[in-house]
């Protein structure tokens, strides 16, 4: 027991420090509450938006009632549209890519445009993104699904481009036709790298989710911590800030999760 | 139109930047049904150039291989393939590896099932059915690529140097797995290896061939009788006279290396 907590501790040592330290700064008034709030408040204000800001209604469920809060929302909100955004560009990138991967022509023919517009970053959308689709969530989806398109693309097409040529002789020789050779070859063959490229697509949609809500929505964590900021609540920001930082740490893991379901027979780096 | 197996006049070049390198030149073979033949060279001599033709995967510059009465246009389930490097696909657990060959064919699900079954009772992989390629030690793997093509059913085995990588304990004992289902199966073996060795305790007949261009040296038939000790004086005799055949063409070989970097 006591072997297992000592890691933990570990790992916990520096942050706590450094907790204590801003504390004390606090307490002590070296910085004002509007600049740099103590922990302390600012775990009472995420307390406080995590918790339900109406009474139970009646004939409201319990669940409901407590998830009823602002922050469950926005972190809702915000969860809904990374993945939402994310499931579109993906969705668009991957069979994309599969066909670019297999198909020289079609890459040729394809890939200058990839490579012009790739490097633009979603957040230069913005503007088009508004007179496009006006408020609310299509231009957010809009640039989410944009900031994941180009990770799962690219990696799509290296993973299909770096099938081992021997898995597809030993499948021809097996009689695969083409359809069994794409989908019972190529694509497991490349799902390393296709999975690499969801994991970079899922952290880019998260950057993104964050900007958009800033400027094209009413909800959500990114839109809570610029409307804390029209009222000098800094104590809001961070707690809004922990948030953001907890769901993408929850993203992260369930990722991870996947990739090691799916590559449960994967070696890592040796093949 | 009894050969199973007609290789007629074939010619192999491979067009590369400097130079067109000559892998086949004028080779003839005729293969009866059920024969073991071991094509034996050095590295270069073209003997996997002639599998991968036999195989489908190449086509030949000119000459024709006939196969069971038909021109060889390109790969299929009838000529299975067994790899130096397994080739097993790793994201398929052993079952599904072997079973792989029969779902294409769509054959129904129960069939395929009793199929792998019996492979893998075959070829003692019954412990190991869900497990991935990457928890399995070289001859393992290399069991399940057997029963992989065995799964097939087709008439003729082609084999690239499928013991080449493993130690030699474990070579020997997949040499005898493989002749228990030689014989048992009747089918046609059409087996590389560079190991003298391996092709006289093996074959019912050696094909030396001679390193660039790929010619047939010597078409040798082993009538010693089975199964065979590699200690006994014929087999050593054998072993002498092959030997110095090979020697001669690997030293060609070894001093076409020393003149330019191997085109392979």
């Amino acid at each position: 027991m006591l072997r297992r907590l000592k890691p933990v501790l570990q790992g916990a040592l520096v942050p706590l420090l450094l907790l204590a330290a801003w504390e004390a700064c606090s307490r002590a008034g070296l910085f004002s509450p509007v600049v740099l709030p103590a922990p302390s408040a600012v775990a009472v204000k995420w307390w406080a938006y995590l918790l339900p800001a109406q009474p139970r209604a009646p004939g409201q469920g319990a669940l409901e009632w407590m998830l009823s809060g602002e922050l469950p929302h926005d972190a809702w909100s915000s969860l809904f549209r990374v993945v939402v955004g994310f499931l579109i560009g993906a969705g668009l990138a991957l069979p994309l890519g599969l066909l670019m991967g297999a198909n020289r022509r079609l890459h040729d023919l394809m890939n200058p445009l990839v490579q012009i517009v790739r490097p633009i970053p979603p957040i230069a959308y913005i503007p088009l993104a508004i007179l496009w689709f006006g408020l609310g969530n299509p231009p957010a989806l809009f640039l989410i699904a944009l900031g994941a398109f180009f990770p799962v693309l690219m990696n799509t097409i290296a993973g299909v481009r770096q099938v081992d040529g021997i898995y597809l002789r030993a499948a021809r020789n097996l009689g695969a036709g083409p359809g069994t050779m794409f989908l019972r070859v190529i694509l497991p063959a490349a799902t390393p790298y296709i999975l690499a490229g969801v994991r970079i697509g899922i952290g880019t949609a998260f950057i993104v989710v964050i900007v958009s809500e800033m400027i094209a929505v009413n909800d959500g964590l990114g839109f809570r911590i610029l409307e804390a900021r029209e009222f000098m609540w800094s104590d809001k920001i961070i707690a809004g800030m922990i948030t953001i930082g907890l769901l993408g740490l929850a993203i992260d893991l369930a990722v991870s999760r996947l990739n090691q379901h799916l590559l449960r027979w994967h070696r890592g780096l040796e093949h | 139109m009894n050969d199973q197996i007609l290789v007629k006049g074939v010619h192999q070049v491979f067009r590369t930047p400097g130079r067109d390198v000559v892998a086949l030149q004028d080779i003839s073979l005729q293969v009866p049904p059920g024969q073991f033949v071991c094509l034996l060279g050095p590295s270069g001599c073209g003997k996997s150039t002639l599998l991968n033709a036999v195989a489908g995967f190449v086509l030949p510059s000119a000459g024709e291989i006939v196969v069971d009465g038909r021109p060889v246009a390109g790969p299929g389930p009838d000529r299975g393939m067994v790899f130096q490097e397994y080739a097993l696909f790793p994201w398929m657990t052993v079952a599904q590896n072997i079973a792989f060959g029969l779902e294409v064919q769509r054959q129904p699900r129960e069939q395929v099932r009793r199929t792998v079954d019996e492979l893998l009772d075959l070829l003692h992989l019954g412990d190991f059915r869900d497990r991935f390629p990457k928890d399995l030690s070289g001859g393992m793997r290399q069991r399940v690529a057997i029963a992989r093509v065995l799964a097939l059913d087709s008439p003729i085995l082609l084999m690239d140097e499928p013991f080449g990588a493993l130690d030699a304990l474990t070579r020997r004992t997949l040499q005898d797995e493989l002749l228990r289902l030689w014989r048992r199966t009747g089918k046609t073996i059409l087996f590389v290896t560079h190991s003298i060795e391996e092709s006289i305790y093996l074959a019912d007949r050696i094909v030396v061939m001679t390193y660039r261009p790929g010619t047939v040296k010597r078409d040798q038939p082993v009538d010693l009788p089975r199964p065979r000790d590699p200690s006994s004086a014929a087999f050593n005799e054998l072993k002498r006279e092959l030997g110095a055949l090979v020697m001669e063409e690997q030293q060609r070989h070894a001093a076409d290396e020393l003149k330019a970097p191997a085109v392979d």
